[in-house]
C-alpha cells in the first residue's frame, strides 16, 4: 500500500541506519528488521531488559496473532496493511538537538500558539536544548525529565504512588504486573489488541495504594515521558481498594507523528470503592487534504471496575488520525459500580471515525452514562458504534446514552450503531441520538453579529460538545476548546 | 450631507429568478422608514441583501452604506460598521450561553473596527444595564441562545444586542411576527428608545400595527421587487384601509 510504503521509506530514511546497526549487533544472523518474527518480540524484549516470563507472554501473543484475521466490522476503508511491511521496535528517535525556539518549524511553531501554549513548554516538547548553567524556570523543570523525577516522583512516592515507565515497572514490580497485566484486555483479545502484546514498546503504569487519592493529575509527566513512545503503547493503571486518580494521556500538541500503525492498550482496574478517571486528547496527523498519509489508530482501551461501588470514567477528545477504531470500553463487574464514557470525536479531511463505548453490566445496581458527540466535516465519516448490556444477574442496571451527531458542510457522513442488550427485565436502558447540520441560517445569524466565518463555527461546535467538555479538568478544557476550532479551520465556505 | 443608506436601482436574483428588479430608496440618519407590502414583494430580500446573506446575486444597481460600497463587504464587515438587521425567526444555538454570543460578538466588532475589547466587568454591568431597560432578567441570559424562548423573549434578544451593539442602521424584519399585543408593546419600546439623530431604521411588516408603535417617517410600498409608492406615515393607514391590490396593478 502506498501510504505505508511512503511512511516506511520516510522512517528509512531517518534513523533506519541506526536502527539497523543496532540490531544487526544483537542478532547478528537475522534477517532484515523490517517485519515482525518470533525473532521480533524476542528483540523487543531483549532491549528491553525484560525476564523471562515476560518474554513467553509476548510470545504466546504472537502465536496467537498468527491465526488471527483483521476486524472488518468497523466503518472504516483503508488498502490493506502489509504487517510485514513496518518497523516494529522504532527506539525512541534521537530528537534532532536544536539550539534555540527559532529553528523550530514555523508553521509547527504557529499551532502551538494557537493552542497558547507556552514558548517555554514548546521548547521542552521540541527538544530544545538550553546552554548549562541557565535558570531553570518552573515550567522547564517540569518538562526536565530529571527534574520530574525528583520533585514530583518525590511527592507521588510519599503518598505510595506508583508511576513510571510500564518496561520499569515489569522489572521494579513483576508481583503487580504479573497480577494485572492482561486481566482486563487478555492477550487474545482482538487483533491489534493481541499484536500489542506481543510487540509493545512501552508506556505507563500506575499503581494507587488503598485508600490513597492521588495528589495530582498524572498529566505534565506524561507528555515528556511519552512523546517518543512508538506505535505499540501499552498502559496499565491499578487503584486499589478506595484509590483514586486522574490520568490525562495525550500531547495537546499538534505531533507529527508519522508512523502509519498505532494499535495501543490500555487497561484500567479499580478495586472496591475505587475510581479512575482517564481522559485523552488525540490530534496525530489526520493525513493532507487529499487523505494520503495520517496514523491509523486502533486502539484497544478498557476498565474492569472489579470490585463494588468503584467508577470508572473514559473522556475523549479525538481530533487526529486518519482512521480511529477505538472502544474505551467498562466491565461493570463488582455491585453498584458505575461507568462513564465522555466522548468527542471530530473529523475533517478524509478522516474515518469509527468509535464509542462499550458498557457491560454483570454487577448488580450497576449505571452507565454515555454521552457521545460526533462532529463531521469536510469528506469524512463519523460513526458511533456502542455496546451496552446486561447480564442476566446485573439485576437494576441503568444506562443512559445520548449521541448526537453534527454535520458540517453536505459531503460528509455521520452513522450511529448502537447495540443495546438486556438480559433481565429489571434493567432500564435509554437511548436517545439526534443528527443535525449547522444550518446556514445559524452561520448567518452569528456572523450578522460581527464573528466571522470561523468564528461562528467555532463557537456553534463548542456548544455542541460543551457537555463532554465540562468532564475534562479544567487546564485540558481550554486547551481542547481551542484545538476543536482548529481542526475544522477551513471546513466551512 | 451624505445619506446613511442608498440603495440605488438595486437588481437581485435568486436561483436564476429576479427578485429585485431595480429597487432605489434612500434613508437619512434620524429616520425611521417603514417598507410595507404583500407577501413574495421583496421585502425581506431587500434586509437580507444589505446585511449581505449568501444566496442572492446582485445583478444591477448599488447600496452605499455612508458612502461607502457595502456589497464590497463581507458580512461581519457590515456587523462592524454598523449594520444591524433583527431577524423575522431568530435561530437557537445550544449550548451557547447568550451571554457568551454577547460577549463573542461584541469583541468581535470592537476588535475589527481597531478598539479594545470589553473588560469582562465592563461588560457586565453594560448588559445588566441594557437588560433591565428591556426587562430581560439575567437568567435568561445564564440559557443557551434563543433556546427555550418565548416569541417575545426572542424578539426582546434581538432589540437588546441591539441596544449592546449599537449600530447605525437597524433593519427589523417584520419584528411583529408571532408577539401578542403586550409583547410587542415591549419589543417597540425598546425600538423607540434608540431612535436617535444618528441612527436610522428600516422597519419592513405587512401590517400597520406594528406602526402605531414605532411611528415612522416615511412609509414605502413595495411590490414586486420594487418601491411603487413613497409617502409619510398616513400611507401605512390608508393601505391598511385598501390593501395591497391597487399597488399590485401598478407594478404589473
Amino acid at each position: 500500500m502506498a501510504a505505508v510504503q511512503e511512511t516506511v521509506d520516510r522512517v528509512r530514511q531517518i534513523d533506519v541506519d541506526q536502527y539497523r546497526y543496532g540490531f544487526e549487533t544483537i542478532i547478528e544472523s537475522e534477517k532484515a528488521p523490517k517485519g515482525l518474527s518470533e525473532d521480533t518480540v524476542r528483540y523487543i524484549s531483549a532491549k528491553k531488559n525484560e525476564p523471562a516470563w515476560m518474554l513467553e507472554w509476548r510470545l504466546e501473543a504472537y502465536r496467537r496473532w498468527l491465526t488471527m484475521e483483521e476486524p472488518k466490522w468497523a466503518r472504516v476503508e483503508y488498502p490493506k496493511i502489509d504487517f510485514q511491511d513496518i518497523y516494529y521496535y522504532s527506539a525512541p528517535k534521537p530528537k534532532k538537538t536544536i539550539g534555540s525556539i527559532d529553528e523550530i518549524d514555523p508553521e509547527i511553531l504557529e499551532t502551538y500558539k494557537k493552542l497558547g501554549i507556552p514558548l517555554r513548554e514548546i521548547e521542552a516538547l521540541e527538544g530544545v536544548v538550553r546552554p548549562e548553567g541557565e535558570r531553570k524556570i518552573a515550567v522547564d523543570a517540569v518538562f526536565d525529565s530529571v527534574s520530574v523525577a525528583t520533585t514530583f516522583q518525590k511527592e507521588l512516592k510519599q503518598a505510595g504512588v506508583i508511576f513510571m515507565p510500564i518496561s520499569e515497572a515489569i522489572r521494579e514490580h513483576p508481583e503487580l504486573v504479573k497480577q494485572y497485566l492482561g486481566t482486563v484486555v487478555p492477550t487474545s483479545d482482538n487483533f491489534y489488541a493481541t499484536l500489542n502484546s506481543a510487540v509493545f514498546s512501552d508506556g505507563s503504569f500506575v499503581y494507587v495504594p488503598p485508600g490513597v487519592r492521588c495528589p495530582m493529575e498524572l498529566s505534565t509527566y506524561f507528555r515528556i515521558n511519552e512523546r517518543n513512545t512508538g506505535q505499540f503503547e501499552r498502559t496499565l493503571i491499578i487503584a486499589d481498594k478506595g484509590a483514586y486518580v486522574s490520568y490525562l494521556e495525550g500531547c495537546t500538541a499538534p505531533q507529527r507523528d508519522e508512523n502509519q500503525l498505532h494499535a495501543a492498550v490500555v487497561e484500567l482496574v479499580t478495586l472496591d470503592d475505587a475510581e479512575i478517571k482517564y481522559s485523552t486528547v488525540q490530534n496525530w496527523y489526520p493525513g493532507n487534504s487529499e487523505g494520503k498519509g495520517g496514523i491509523y489508530n486502533f486502539v484497544t482501551k478498557r476498565g474492569d471496575c472489579r470490585g463494588d461501588n468503584s467508577k470508572i470514567s473514559w473522556t475523549q477528545v479525538e481530533t487526529g488520525s486518519a482512521i480511529t477504531w477505538k472502544y474505551p470500553s467498562c466491565i461493570l463487574r463488582g455491585d453498584n459500580s458505575r461507568g462513564e464514557f465522555y466522548s468527542i470525536a471530530i473529523s475533517n479531511g478524509y478522516q474515518q471515525v469509527d468509535s464509542g463505548t462499550k458498557m457491560i453490566h454483570l454487577g448488580k445496581n450497576t449505571t452507565s452514562r454515555i454521552i457521545s458527540k460526533g462532529i463531521a466535516a469536510g469528506k469524512s465519516q463519523n460513526t458511533y458504534r456502542g455496546l451496552v448490556t446486561a447480564h442476566r444477574k446485573a439485576t437494576n442496571a441503568r444506562n443512559f446514552t445520548a449521541c448526537d451527531s453534527l454535520l458540517i458542510g453536505d459531503q460528509c457522513g455521520a452513522h450511529t450503531v448502537p447495540y443495546i442488550e438486556a438480559k433481565n427485565a429489571s434493567t432500564l436502558f435509554e437511548h436517545e441520538a439526534t443528527t443535525s447540520k449547522i444550518s446556514e441560517d445559524v452561520l448567518f445569524y452569528c456572523i450578522q453579529r460581527g464573528l466571522s466565518q470561523e468564528e461562528a463555527v467555532g463557537l456553534v461546535v463548542n456548544g455542541f460538545v460543551k457537555d463532554v467538555l465540562q468532564q475534562l479538568p479544567m487546564e485540558f478544557a481550554v486547551e481542547a476548546q481551542k484545538l476543536i476550532s482548529i481542526s475544522l479551520e477551513g471546513s466551512v465556505g | 450631507m451624505t445619506a446613511l443608506l442608498e440603495v440605488k436601482d438595486l437588481q437581485v436574483r435568486v436561483d436564476d429568478r429576479e427578485i429585485l428588479h431595480g429597487l432605489t430608496m434612500t434613508v437619512n440618519g434620524g429616520e425611521v422608514h417603514a417598507i410595507m407590502g404583500p407577501n413574495g414583494s421583496g421585502k425581506s430580500t431587500l434586509s437580507h441583501v444589505i446585511a449581505g446573506k449568501p444566496g442572492y446575486e446582485v445583478t444591477g444597481g448599488e447600496i452605499l452604506f455612508k458612502g461607502e460600497d457595502l456589497l464590497e463587504m463581507e458580512p461581519d464587515e457590515r456587523a462592524a460598521k454598523g449594520v444591524f438587521l433583527a431577524f423575522q425567526y431568530p435561530v437557537e444555538i445550544p449550548g451557547v450561553t447568550t451571554m457568551n454570543f454577547l460577549r463573542t460578538a461584541v469583541n468581535a466588532q470592537r476588535k475589527a473596527r481597531g478598539e479594545d475589547e470589553y473588560l469582562v466587568p465592563d461588560f457586565l454591568r453594560k448588559v445588566r444595564e441594557v437588560a433591565a431597560s428591556l426587562n430581560i432578567p439575567m437568567d435568561m441570559l445564564k440559557r443557551g441562545v434563543n433556546v427555550g424562548f418565548s416569541g417575545g423573549e426572542k424578539k426582546r434578544n434581538e432589540v437588546l444586542q441591539m441596544a449592546l451593539f449599537q449600530p447605525s442602521l437597524c433593519i427589523l424584519d417584520e419584528m411583529d411576527s408571532g408577539l401578542d399585543i403586550d409583547a410587542l408593546r415591549v419589543a417597540a419600546d425598546g425600538v423607540n428608545a434608540l431612535r436617535s439623530p444618528d441612527r436610522a431604521m428600516v422597519v419592513i411588516t405587512h401590517y400597520q400595527r406594528l406602526l402605531n408603535y414605532i411611528v415612522p417617517d416615511v412609509v414605502h410600498v413595495m411590490s414586486q421587487g420594487r418601491v411603487v409608492k413613497s409617502g409619510g406615515k398616513e400611507l401605512a393607514l390608508e393601505l391598511e384601509a385598501t390593501g395591497y391590490a391597487q399597488y399590485e396593478e401598478v407594478a404589473a
